[in-house]
């Protein structure tokens, strides 16, 4: 059986499917920024009335404050206020709670920032991990012929190694 | 002096389950120190006794469980007898509420809820020390550590939290009702459920803490443990989604997830418990990853703790107001203690924890794991961080902010991608190292069923460059459903490929080769089809992507048009009933030009009872696999004095329901034992050359390596 060699195993390799994967995060992230003014800025506002609804999808009849909101937002709209212009007029008047995520900037984007950072260097803890386990056990095994002879047993007669083996690899 | 006998026997039972909870936790402390060697040596016998009192400890903690039935029975006695001196009763039930909802009165409030709490738990730690025999000296350190649990929560309940305290005044005429949302069935399943699933995860906490206390030799907890895990992995899962089907159905206003605090309270033990899950087979297996165990079933304990924190304390801002209070100090202690002992002992023990076996290779099912792990843990991540951003910005900014489904969809949902990826190829690689001609032949079928996939959505019309302004949803989508495609199409060839060796054993035909196979390894397929109804529920949400929705006034043959259907308002009829009065629409409902069914929305005013009205939304839906139509009645419009009618067309969402269904069956194969073999057979077996099989007989690996 051919095991896994040279280019699975080199560094380049995995820092290419890294950057790969970096490229694909940011471009699905970027994706989705042309929605229309309204829809984008009503579904990033909360109705205030204590439901805790996006604005766009508060489905309460004679909430009066999810119809004064999007009367406002319309307006703002009309107006040709900026999307930053409206988020700040909004919440000049019912506080950053009217926000439905972080979106001020400054520490507000901490709130995005680190779950980003945190998966990413978990990704590549991980890697670092697994790669450093494989070295010790390559060294430990005195290279990599003397894994394959225990991935594949060899000598069918040993019975306590393929007992272990079974134990090991039983799901 | 006014005598209340049954709320007075309740105080009495949880004083007296407390008593004997302190008593197990004592005693059986004491009796597992001085039994140890270096205890103290007080007779010529000193084992016997410390063994003696050791069972005094845990028949005190039987007989907790005795009496906590008392407490909890003299609460739902107060409720079915209208007791309205007892306050908690008066603030949660009344005269004319259905008998079922009295009984879920139990668990409608704060105090009930965690009367509901020590009870379970009392009930856990009655299984496990019934089967002390299993292991006694470990059974008796998860007794006494479950004592410890149990303990807290008693104290909570006779100090903090008391369920039976009198109303002050004049007994009530009637109680002021149940909140109208909680009076739906689920409600009377979706809370035990989910405390279930809390609960439980005390019993593989104690389990691992007392192993790691007692220096245990081996993986044998694991395997105590692991039917416990599983059972309350179950619960969680199934009190999760039961009340997501009720946010669904009751709430109106068209999702089953609003990432509330008190929902991601329950979603993140349930990622470390899943991830917990999955690592615990490396420990069990090849004796690695047993630091990372540990702490792993430490943090699923503590995040059911953080969770009913969060959900007591105020901390964070909830539509679960009603179960807000003040208690949240005692949580704060609690958790800190539980910390601090979790620390030590790690600290003290860690030795203990070395690894038996190092990872071999980057493609193996070892490194799948590890990673499944790590985005397990990356999504608990998000949702604890998004869940107490608020609080630290009001730390750091001086204001709370929102962080609401945007936040959580944006940043979840490649995560869970990802976790969709790894579930197609984790089963596929094998244990220690894979070769090349393995990932060719494990990967080919897949592969082209993923390309097949996204080629025929695209020419289907799923092309999110041309969706505008749904560009990332139909995008996420169309990755989700390409991934399902290759997970399945994994599975399936899974089990076709155990299932034609059974068959050339056995001679039996392809269906009972499959149930043979999965007789023969429960686990194994039982996991697969966990697996596989995991992908069914991806397929169900990624079909949120096309939800429509339309609103509108509706006279007397008025009509919407959504999707394929055509409803027609027949008019408006109300109704009284003695705890409400109600409003609904009658909407005939078309398709085609055919009458397919008729659709009641209705909107409930709620009074019996109360000192204010409450209304309440009652969705009318039609399901099918294809979607759902569901609509809402949200009032009449105040100048117009029309109905307004809320029509949601929402796809595949019953597939997230049938999905579970699907884990739930898998998870029930996975706890069944594996059917054992004839000696004869055995032998049979045994003959077959080497390699020859996939179902345990040596040469498992040449043939098949990804078993």
């Amino acid at each position: 059986m051919r095991k896994l060699t040279g280019l699975w195993r080199g560094p380049v390799f995995w820092a290419r499917i890294v950057q790969t994967a970096l490229l694909c995060v940011v471009t699905v992230v970027m994706l989705g920024a042309n929605k229309s003014p309204f829809e984008r800025i009503g579904h990033q506002l909360i109705c205030t009335c204590g439901c805790g609804q996006i604005l766009l999808e508060c489905n309460h009849v004679g909430c009066t404050y999810s119809t004064q909101e999007i009367a406002e937002l319309h307006a703002q709209l009309d107006a040709g206020a900026s999307e930053t212009a409206i988020q700040h007029f909004f919440v000049a008047k019912y506080g950053p709670t009217v926000l439905s995520a972080p979106l001020r900037g400054g520490f507000d984007n901490a709130a995005w920032i680190v779950p980003m950072v945190v998966f990413l260097l978990a990704t590549i803890g991980t890697f670092a991990v697994v790669w450093m386990w494989k070295r010790r056990a390559l060294r430990l095994a005195g290279g990599i012929g003397n894994v394959v002879a225990i991935a594949e047993p060899s000598i069918p007669q040993d019975a306590a190694l393929r007992d272990r083996i079974r134990r090991e690899t039983e799901y | 002096m006014i005598s209340h006998p049954m709320p007075e026997f309740g105080s009495f039972c949880l004083l007296l389950a407390l008593i004997l909870t302190a008593y197990n936790l004592a005693v059986g402390g004491l009796a597992l120190w001085g039994g140890s060697p270096s205890g103290l040596r007080i007779t010529r016998r000193p084992e016997a006794v410390w063994n003696r009192l050791g069972e005094t400890a845990r028949r005190a903690g039987i007989a907790s469980f005795v009496a906590l039935c008392g407490a909890a029975f003299a609460l739902v006695y107060a409720a079915f007898t209208n007791d309205f001196s007892v306050e908690y009763i008066r603030a949660h039930s009344n005269i004319a509420l259905n008998p079922a909802y009295k009984f879920a009165a139990l668990w409608s409030g704060q105090e009930g809820s965690l009367l509901l709490w020590a009870f379970l738990l009392s009930a856990y730690g009655l299984v496990l020390r019934m089967r002390h025999r299993v292991d006694v000296r470990l059974t008796a350190f998860a007794s006494v550590i479950m004592a410890g649990i149990q303990v807290f929560f008693l104290l909570l309940l006779t100090v903090g939290a008391p369920p039976f305290s009198i109303a002050p005044g004049p007994v009530a005429a009637d109680g002021a009702g149940l909140n109208p949302l909680l009076q739906y069935p689920e409600m009377v399943m979706h809370p035990p459920l989910l405390y279930l699933g809390y609960v439980g995860f005390s019993v593989p906490f104690a389990f691992a803490l007392g192993a790691l206390m007692m220096r245990y030799p081996g993986e044998k907890w694991i395997h105590i443990t692991r039917r416990w895990t599983m059972v309350t992995w179950l619960f969680l899962t199934i009190g999760i989604f039961m009340g997501a089907h009720w946010a669904y159905s009751v709430l109106g206003w068209g999702g089953y997830w609003g990432w509330d605090p008190v929902e991601n309270a329950s979603l993140m033990p349930w990622l470390t418990g899943t991830a917990f899950l999955h690592s615990v087979m490396m420990q069990e297996k090849r004796g690695m990853m047993k630091n990372w165990n540990v702490w792993l079933i430490f943090s699923t304990f503590m995040l059911t703790i953080l969770g009913t924190l969060l959900t007591r304390s105020g901390a964070v801002s909830s539509v679960h107001a009603f179960a807000q209070s003040n208690i949240g100090a005692w949580f704060y202690i609690f958790i800190t203690i539980v910390f601090a002992v979790c620390l030590f002992t790690f600290f003290f023990q860690r030795d203990h924890l070395k690894s038996e076996n190092k990872l071999e290779s980057l493609v193996s099912r070892e490194s799948s794991f590890l990673f499944n792990n790590m985005i397990l843990l990356a999504a608990c991540f998000t949702v604890l961080w998004g869940t107490l951003f608020p609080v630290l910005s009001e730390y750091v900014q001086g204001s709370k902010v929102t962080v609401g489904a945007p936040f959580y969809n944006r940043v979840n949902i490649p995560i869970g991608l990802f976790l969709l990826f790894l579930t197609g190829i984790g089963p596929l690689l094998a244990w220690r190292s894979t070769s090349l001609r393995s990932i060719r032949r494990n990967f080919i079928l897949p592969s082209i069923a993923m390309a097949v996939t996204f080629a025929g959505l695209v020419i289907s019309g799923l092309r999110p460059w041309n969706d505008g302004d749904d560009m990332q949803s139909t995008f996420f989508s169309l990755i989700a459903f390409t991934l399902a495609a290759g997970v399945i199409t994994a599975i399936t060839e899974e089990f076709l490929r155990g299932a034609n060796v059974v068959r050339t054993q056995t001679g039996k035909n392809l269906l009972a080769s499959i149930v043979l196979l999965i007789r023969r390894n429960t686990r194994r397929y039982g996991g697969y089809i966990i697996h596989f109804g995991i992908v069914v529920m991806f397929i169900g949400i990624a079909g949120g992507a096309f939800n429509q929705a339309r609103e509108m006034e509706m006279s007397a043959g008025s009509t919407i048009d959504i999707g394929p259907y055509h409803l027609i308002s027949t008019g408006m009829t109300q109704d009284s009933k003695p705890e409400y009065d109600t409003s609904y629409l009658v909407l005939n409902v078309y398709r085609g030009g055919k009458y397919v069914t008729t659709l009641s929305p209705e909107k409930r005013v709620y009074f019996a009872g109360t000192d204010h009205e409450q209304p309440s939304t009652i969705v009318a839906l039609h399901s099918t696999a294809q979607s759902d139509l569901y609509t809402v009645f949200e009032g009449t419009n105040p100048d117009s004095g029309l109905p307004i009618i809320k029509a949601f067309l929402n796809p595949l969402i019953a597939w997230i329901w049938i999905g579970v269904v699907i884990v739930v069956i898998g998870t029930f194969i996975a706890l069944a034992p594996n059917l054992v073999r004839t000696a004869v057979r055995q032998r049979q077996e045994d003959q077959v050359p080497v390699g020859a099989s996939p179902l345990g007989v040596p040469g498992v690996l040449a043939k098949v390596p990804h078993a």
